[in-house]
């Protein structure tokens, strides 16, 4: 298919120029500081690979619990109306645009010893504030507005006609929700999950302030990194570089299963 | 009304001011008229279920669909009804064979059953070669092909069509229209619909809704040749021209044998009807020579200018009314004016034939 030419003008695209080469001259410039001789070892160090495994395992953890809550989220706002239902979105998205500190003072004052629920928690035998279990709480707290936005964006676009003709057809609403709703909107939704595992990876503010920074426990690599930043500047460097491996990994395995998919 | 039909509905909305009391037999085609907002699309989500009435009731072959406000409400999917609408949508993810199996599998039948049952569906309406295909890989008429397949495979006891035609391509039309013709036949089914042919052709019985109530109801040919509503008026402008049906085509007179398109075969002997558009006519002052179409003697009755074109109305002196729509130069030239005789011409594949 041939494409038409574009009526924009010329400085709309030195400005594009501009804002690509903004975004990444930063990444280009942290790659010339890095010690190529010392990489191998700087990544391999111990307190690196536990944050690193710790990172992989609470991001997916999160990613997991984004999926679990954030898809009925979806679900309920794109295909029902109920009364306050834009006040309810609005906060739904607050976590997008909260600064991450606050999102764990928040927390904190939740399921911390001294939060709203956290003394029914103890009485369980649960202390989740400074533990594993915090991170992905946070992780997830920061990182469910990116599945809700994306995945209700692709139910709005799809429309209910589909799911009117599987009805008529005869298949009940969780069968017409597992092979008609969910295989049409899997674009969107693995989008979704990419981007909140992205912002579970890179969460640092409410993870600080809500489960601390204990090597192996919720020392996660954003947190290793910035620690490391102190000590050691070329290790800081060299797992920043890891964290952008892995994200670009992510968002092209990403692009390229939504392609097939369509 | 009747009170052992087949599907029995009563139901008002008042916010679309929709207050409809129905009632259908079982194998009885029912067509659904009237301008847009007139409540078409209010009735068939009211069977549907998608839209829920503010009170009424409503039974299907003995079951209730609802009785509000008594709380009784059938969810769509446990209703026995299927509904075909002007866009196929096919599911884009399933292959054209897993589309046509979905209803029977999820009414709880085994794989193999309804593959079979797919596979039997799409033999029916002659699209067994596109069984492997996806649903995205369809033209418009394969794709309405496959979803009234789909359609019928759940084997509803009540079909609704919702301007099944409207969508397609006019080249492609008439033979859905053919294919709905067969396997409707003795089927419950509401159509709604703009197209009068679809009302000659599919259905046995016409309703015209204006502002949510029935205006008119009744045979569709009779609720078209006697209009009551400005809207079965206007729609009756469709030219008829009854007859018997004969080997080629429908024979109107000792002279006068219409050449057209069957939606649907035609018992040698039996009532049939011609039916054209007045767009589709030519006017001549005298019989073209040799000319293979369909010739019909008139007088002009009235001659109207509408617009850009000039409304002709005359009369077969067989007691048909007819109408052309001309252009006014042509109108000029033939120097048209009532009682002047002229000769009405037509291709014969602007004819569409039926059994009245």
């Amino acid at each position: 298919m041939t494409r038409t030419e574009s009526t924009l003008p010329r400085w709309v695209f030195v400005m594009a120029a501009v804002g690509a080469g903004f975004v990444l001259l930063p990444l280009a410039a942290m790659t010339t500081r890095v010690d190529w001789l010392r990489f191998g070892e700087l990544i391999t160090s111990e307190s690196s690979v536990a944050a690193f495994w710790l990172s992989l395992k609470t991001s997916g953890a999160s990613t997991l619990a984004c999926l679990i809550l954030g898809v009925p989220m979806a679900l309920v706002l794109a295909r029902t109306r109920f009364p306050g239902q834009g006040v309810v979105r609005a906060l739904v998205l607050l976590p997008l645009v909260l600064p991450p500190v606050v999102g764990g003072i928040a927390l904190l004052y939740t399921f911390g010893r001294r939060g709203l629920l956290g003394a029914t928690l103890e009485v369980m035998g649960l202390q989740i504030a400074f533990s594993t279990v915090a991170v992905v709480i946070a992780q997830t707290f920061v990182a469910l507005p990116f599945l809700v936005v994306s995945l209700e964006g692709s139910l709005r676009t799809l429309g209910q006609r589909y799911e009117v003709v599987a009805a008529t057809l005869g298949a009940r609403p969780t069968t017409i929700l597992g092979r008609v709703t969910l295989p049409l909107v899997l674009p969107g939704l693995l989008s979704g999950t990419v981007l909140s595992f992205a912002r579970s990876l890179g969460e640092f503010g409410a993870t600080l302030t809500f489960a601390g920074s204990l090597q192996g426990v919720t020392r996660t690599l954003p947190l290793e990194i910035y620690l490391q930043r102190e000590v050691d500047a070329d290790a800081a460097v060299a797992l920043s570089l890891v964290l952008v491996a892995i994200a670009l990994a992510v968002i092209g395995l990403a692009t390229r299963r939504a392609q097939v998919i369509r | 009304m009747t009170s052992g039909s087949w599907l029995r509905l009563r139901a008002t909305v008042a916010e679309r001011g929709f207050d409809l009391d129905l009632a259908l037999e079982a194998g009885e085609r029912l067509a659904v008229l009237g301008p847009n907002g007139a409540g078409k699309s209010t009735l068939l989500g009211l069977l549907a279920g998608t839209v829920r009435p503010d009170s009424g009731r409503a039974e299907l072959g003995g079951r209730v669909l609802f009785d509000l406000p008594a709380r009784t409400w059938q969810p769509p999917h446990s209703r026995g009804i299927a509904l075909l609408a002007q866009d196929p949508l096919l599911f884009p993810h399933l292959s054209v064979l897993e589309n046509v199996a979905f209803g029977p599998r999820v009414n709880g039948l085994g794989r193999a059953a309804a593959r079979a049952r797919a596979e039997h569906w799409l033999s029916e309406v002659d699209a067994t070669n596109l069984a492997g295909r996806r649903a995205t890989e369809l033209s418009g008429g394969q794709a309405q092909r496959v979803a009234i397949a789909r359609a019928l495979a759940t084997e509803p006891e009540l079909l609704l069509l919702d301007e099944p035609l409207a969508a397609l391509d006019v080249s492609v039309a008439p033979a859905i229209r053919r294919l709905l013709a067969r396997v409707l036949a003795g089927r419950t089914t509401l159509i709604v619909t703009h197209d009068l042919l679809d009302a000659l052709v599919l259905a046995d019985r016409a309703l015209v809704l204006d502002a949510g109530s029935a205006v008119e109801d009744g045979p569709t040919e009779q609720v078209l040749q006697r209009p009551r509503t400005r809207f079965a008026a206007r729609l009756a402008e469709l030219n008829l021209i009854r007859g018997v049906a004969v080997a080629d085509g429908v024979q109107a007179g000792p002279d006068l044998v219409l050449q057209g398109m069957a939606a649907e075969p035609l018992t040698t002997g039996e009532p049939a009807v011609a039916a054209f558009a007045p767009s589709a006519v030519s006017v001549y002052l005298d019989p073209p020579h040799g000319s293979p179409r369909n010739l019909v003697a008139v007088t002009v009755s009235e001659v109207e200018q509408r617009g850009g074109i000039v409304r002709v109305r005359a009369d077969d002196h067989r007691g048909h009314k007819l109408a052309a729509d001309v252009t006014p130069r042509a109108a000029a030239e033939l120097d048209l004016y009532p009682g002047r005789e002229v000769v009405f011409s037509l291709k014969a594949t602007a004819v569409a034939l039926y059994p009245a």
